[in-house]
Order: structure tokens, then sequence, then C-alpha cells
């Protein structure tokens, strides 16, 4: 009886492709997504180059040198100067100098997570190892909280490059004597400096309120766009259109239910960070409002697109798990995108969830004034409007036939 | 002759390379109850679909109280009543009702009216504020229905109203129709049952291979199917070698079968003959042609759910 029923179980596991789908290719998919995260497929390091934004101030040849020394660094792609007419900065050599402030907007801005600012003095106070001189200043952006770390560790190493007959004294001179402090020993002596205003306590919490929120809206709105097939399934669809009630009229409904229920979903999930976690949602509320809304509309459309794709209920379900899985862990909910290469950054940018997730950091940690969210809401509107024209074509297969 | 509400002319509709009507053509008069019998595949719910608006001809014209149908779109004189219950089984049925009178135009006063109407014609007054989904067959099928007609439409499809419930549902469902019909409604019902399109249609159109093969009522039916008269079967005290002129052997010799006009004077004269031929007769069975004869005679095969 055994046998005859795991026989009967595997034969049904032959003939279910959605079942094939959730236990062969949704952990394959995963796996490889992860890998090409942490791992790279060569098994190299694939978090990619750190963007770190260096300012000069010095302008001295000791200078110039640790700033060659940290160009010269594979690990980090050094911005020095503001690209020509954008709001961003570049490496190339294009643009003017990029200032201690500028650099501080910047950081603040997410263009780059670390800012060095290298001040005048710093020639004489680089391999000094006697805890004098001035400091190189660190401008960093607490969301994350690896970069500047990394950042301070490759500005010692590429000090000690730029410093070499320094260090070569150090090795004969006393400075290295029991107890002193090995802050003092460093190289370069830092000062951290975060350029986000408000205390960032609960950064982590906001981060996954909202990673979390966007990929469950995903699952609930895939959810609730199958009740299309239901209604096919069960001729309620057909009698609904039987009515005189036209198809973009009823994806409408859909898209618009879809949309308030998640936006409820999202104001239950910040209420209760608030709640539990103490999440500053009411001094954000205008930016969290724009960007709960754009983001439900966008979400709610992305569930029709799955649902009019979909055949069956079965279907739906496969589909949903392998995209919305996928998509979350490439955009950002389950980890923050910062972790990834570059290029996996950038291609992250291809999924709506990605811009939405930016969107919800900037008004959480960088506490972006509303026009600072133009590019998220203009995408995650650009999105929402490819998905439902994408959605009301695949749904004509249930028009007048 | 009532005059037609429901017209359809030469309508020829095929998916792919398969034809579902052939070149249909029957009418719907005021006031009647038409059966539309076929077995499956004969292109009924095409049919349906059709004249809802759901499927759009290849050719042919629909008119509905003499103004010719576009090929899609709404149809406001047109209650529809589909195969499957069609209704939201975690709503409520007064909700349903609501829900199906809305999306066909009913609104306010007239609209809490027709509910409460349609609430006491189906009986589920009481049930009214129960979801639709703890409801038996029978009740979902009866609410199905409600929600096609809340309208008031003077013309309904029904497409296969009765499947599948008990025999007290479906005679309940015949209740209601009647009340619809004395409402002046005309009713068009697609039916796998003979003995329903036999007992309680005025008309029956007979399809196959999309397209009618007869049409009208029972007894021009049998005079169409050449099934004129009344069936003799006469079960023998032995068996039979042969058939005397003007029987038919059945039962492998064991009974006997003649068809004849008149019974009084027809019957003795056919005993009369089986006894000068040494045969006995135990047991008489005298019956007019059924649907189900006709129906078996004109399309060479039985009709099945």
């Amino acid at each position: 009886m055994i046998p005859l029923l795991t026989r009967v179980s595997w034969m049904n596991l032959g003939r279910d492709r959605a079942a094939q789908v959730m236990v062969f290719v949704l952990p394959v998919a995963f796996f490889s997504i992860f890998a090409v995260i942490f791992g790279g497929r060569d098994g190299s390091s694939g978090t990619g180059r750190l963007p770190v934004i260096v300012v000069d101030e010095s302008h001295s040849d000791r200078s110039r040198a640790l700033v060659a020394a940290l160009q010269a660094d594979s690990s980090l792609r050094i911005v020095l100067h503001e690209q020509p007419g954008a709001g961003g900065a570049e490496s190339s050599n294009g643009g003017a100098s990029l200032t201690r402030q500028r650099a501080a907007s910047l950081v603040r801005g997410g263009t780059a997570s670390v800012a060095l600012v290298l001040p005048a003095g710093i020639d004489t106070s680089l391999a000094r190892f006697d805890g004098r001189g001035v400091k190189v200043l660190v401008l960093t952006d607490p969301s994350d909280p690896i970069a500047p770390k990394m950042a301070v560790g490759l500005l010692q190493k590429a000090t000690l490059s730029a410093t070499r007959a320094a260090a070569d004294e150090f090795r004969g001179s006393d400075a290295g004597k029991p107890g002193t402090p090995v802050e003092e020993l460093m190289p370069a002596r830092t000062e951290i400096r975060e350029v986000v205003g408000r205390k960032q306590e609960h950064s982590m919490v906001a981060f996954y309120a909202a990673g979390i929120a966007v990929m469950f809206m995903m699952f609930s709105a895939s959810f609730a766009g199958g009740a299309l097939i239901e209604e096919t399934e069960s001729g309620t669809l057909e009698r609904l259109l039987s009515t005189g009630l036209g198809m973009t009229q009823l994806l409408g409904s859909k898209w618009l239910f879809v949309t308030l229920m998640g936006l409820a979903q999202l104001a239950v999930m910040f209420l209760w960070a608030r709640l539990a976690f103490h999440l500053a949602v009411a001094s954000h509320l205008p930016g969290v409002i724009v960007m709960s809304v754009f983001t439900a509309m966008c979400t709610a459309a992305f569930g029709l697109v799955l649902a009019t794709a979909a055949r069956t209920r079965q279907q739906l379900q496969g589909l949903a798990n392998i995209v919305i899985l996928s998509l979350s862990a490439v955009g950002g909910s389950m980890f923050p995108r910062f972790l990834m290469s570059e290029s996996l950054q950038k291609a992250s940018l291809f999924g709506f969830n990605a811009w939405a997730l930016d969107g919800f950091i900037k008004v959480f940690w960088r506490e972006a004034p509303l026009a600072a969210l133009l590019p998220q809401v203009g995408a995650l509107a650009g999105f929402t409007l490819l998905f439902l024209f994408v959605a009301r074509r695949l749904a004509t297969r249930w028009e007048t036939v | 002759m009532s005059t037609p509400v429901l017209r359809v002319e030469d309508a020829r509709k095929s998916f792919g390379t398969t034809a579902a009507l052939r070149g249909l053509s029957f009418e719907l008069r005021a006031g009647e109850m038409l059966a539309l019998l076929g077995p499956n595949g004969a292109g009924k719910t095409t049919l349906i679909r059709a004249l809802a608006g759901r499927v759009r001809l290849d050719s042919g014209r629909v008119t509905l109280f003499e103004r010719e149908l576009a090929a899609a779109g709404p149809r406001p004189g047109l209650g529809v009543v589909p195969q499957e219950v069609a209704l939201y089984p975690l709503l409520t049925a007064r909700e349903n009702l609501e829900v199906f009178g809305t999306l066909y135009g009913v609104r306010g006063a007239a609209l809490r009216e027709r509910v409460t109407w349609a609430l006491g014609w189906t009986g589920l007054g009481e049930r009214a504020k129960e979801p639709v989904g703890r409801f038996s067959g029978g009740m979902r099928r009866r609410l199905n229905l409600a929600c096609g007609v809340l309208h008031e439409p003077k013309v309904v499809l029904l497409d296969e109203p009765t499947v599948g419930v008990d025999p007290q549902s479906r005679e309940k469902i015949f209740e209601m129709l009647g009340v619809l019909r004395r409402q002046g409604a005309s009713l068009l019902v697609t039916t796998h049952y003979l003995e329903e399109a036999e007992a309680r249609c005025d008309r029956i159109v007979v399809m196959d291979h999309g397209v009618a093969i007869a049409a009208g009522t029972l007894a021009e039916l049998v005079e169409h199917a050449g099934l004129a008269g009344r069936r003799v079967r006469l079960t023998l005290d032995r068996t039979a070698a042969g058939a005397p002129a003007g029987f038919t052997l059945e039962n492998g010799g064991g009974a006997l079968s003649a068809t004849i006009g008149d019974v009084a004077a027809e019957l003795p004269a056919l005993l009369e003959r089986l006894r000068a031929a040494g045969l006995g007769v135990v047991d008489l069975d005298v019956r007019s042609a059924s649907l189900q004869t006709v129906f078996l005679s004109l399309t060479g095969k039985e009709l099945r759910e």
C-alpha cells in the first residue's frame, strides 16, 4: 500500500507543473540569486567596488599621493568630481572638485555611503603615529553600517602605501611603545561624522518594515488578482461581462480594490512598526503617504499582470512565488541593496520594488523632501502604466470571442 | 401564432476548424417556454453565449423585439442565467442580488424592491443574510436564476437551469419559471432532460451539429419524425420464430411491436391476427411516441447527460 500511494504521489508531482516549479525551480533560482549577490559566479566577492567620495582640501603632494593610492585600490570607486549638469558625482576628471558640503549632501542623498575629507594640514598628519595633527573626516550614512568601516580600513592601507618612507621611519621610532592607544598608531587618524541629521536608532526597523511590506503586498496583490481566475472558473466573470460591463472597467475595479487593500496593508505594517518598534512614522507622514500610494498602485497593477498571465490558480501560485521572491531578493526586500554588486544594484532597478524601497529609504533614512521622491514616484507611475497595459492586453482572452 | 420576440436566422460560428453553429435558425414566441434540446456539442451553449453578446457570430442575424442585436455588447432586454452557479460564495444572498441588480442597472428603491421580490420568489427570504457558500445546490440554483432576472427582462435565456438538482428543487425552479411566464417573460431553456422539455415547454427545438433539425410542439415533432400513431408492444407467451406481417420482432422473439392509429378500431384486429398465428399475448402496452423516441429518430442517438 505504501509503495503504491508513494507512486501515486510521484505521478501527481510529475503532472503538477506548479508543484514542480516550487520543488525544483524556485530553490535553484533562489540559490542563483543569492550566489550572484554574495559570491559571484567565479567565487570572488560579489559586493563590487565601494563608491567613496574624496574631498582633498589639502592639495599637497602627500594628499594627492593618498588619493592616488585610494584610486589604485580595486575595492574602491573614488569619486572626486561633480558630474557637470547632473545631480550626482563622477569619478572622472570632468567637472568641479567636490567640496566638503557637497560631499555631505551627496552622502545624505544616498549617492555614496561614505565620504573622506582630507583637510588642510593632513600632509603633515599622516603616518605620525603620535596622536597629533588633523584627522581625516569620514562622513557617513548610518543606514549603511558596513561601508564606513570598510572605507576606513582601506584608507589606512592607502595611507601606508602613500607614506611608505614615513612608515619605514616608524619601525625605528619609539611611537609604538606599550600603552599607546591603537587609534594613535593608525597611519591616518579619523573622525567619523554621521551626516543624516536625525538619530537613526531604528533605521533597520524602517528598512524591514518597508521591505517586508512591499514583498507581502506583492503576494497579496497576486492573490487578490487571482479572484479573476476564480471568477472565470465559476462562470461569474462570464455573467459579469454579459451585463454589459467592459473588461477595462472590470480590471479597473480589481486594480482599485487591490490598491486600497495594499494601502491598508502598509498602514497596518507601519502602525505596528510605530507601536512595537517606535518607528517615526508621524514625522515622515507626507513621504510615507506619497510612497505608499504609488507603491500600492504599482503593486496592484503587478498583481493583475500575474493574474491575467496565469490560466489556473496553481499556475498563478507557482508564477507568483518565483517572480515575487526573486524580485524581493534582488530588489532589496530581504537585505539592503548596498550589499549587492554595483551591476546587480543597477539591474535591480528593472524591478519596481527596488524603486519603492529606495523611496521609503529616502523618506525614513535620508529625510528627503517630497521633491526628492520624484524619480521613485515617476518610476513607479511608469511601471504602473506598463503593468496595466500588459494586464489589459492579456485579459483580452476573456472578452467576446 | 404569437409574435416572435427573439429570432435567430442562419447563425454560424466556428472556433478554429470546429463549427459550433452551422446555420441555426429558430424563433422564440411571446410568452412561451421554448426548449433547446440537443446532445453535448450540439452548439446550445455557444448559442446562449452569442445571444448574451459573449460570442461574436461569424454570420447570421439575431433580432430581439424586431431590433437586430449588435454582435457584442449589452442586451438590456435580455436576462441570462448561466449553467454555472455564478455567484459570490462569501457574499450573502441579498448582497449577491444587490450586486447583480446594480450591474444590470437597477438602482435605489427599485433595486430594494426587486431584491425583496427575488428573495420571496426564490423562497430564500429567511436565508437572505447567510453567505451563499452555505446554501444547498438547489438554493444556489434558485439564487443563480434570480440574479439573472432582477432587471425584469422580457426574454430570459436559461442554460441548463436544473442541472444537478434534486426533484424537489427542480419542481421549485419550474414554479419560479411559471411565475416569470405569468409576468409576461418569454423563456428559452436549454436542457438535457427530455421529460422536462416534454412536460414543461410549449415548443421544442431539436439541435444537432449546430443546426435545428426540427422545431415545434411534441405532436408536431412526432409528426415530423414520422412517428405518429400509438406504439403497441405485446409480450408473447412463447418465443416467436418470425414476425407476422405488420409487426416487428423484439426481445429476441419474446415480444412484438406495431404502430396503429386508432386504438379502439385497430387493436382487436391486431390481437386476432396474433391468435390466428398461434401466438398468445401475456402483456400489452400502448403508448404515444415520446420525445425520447422522437429524438432518437431525428438524431440517431440517445440524449445523455
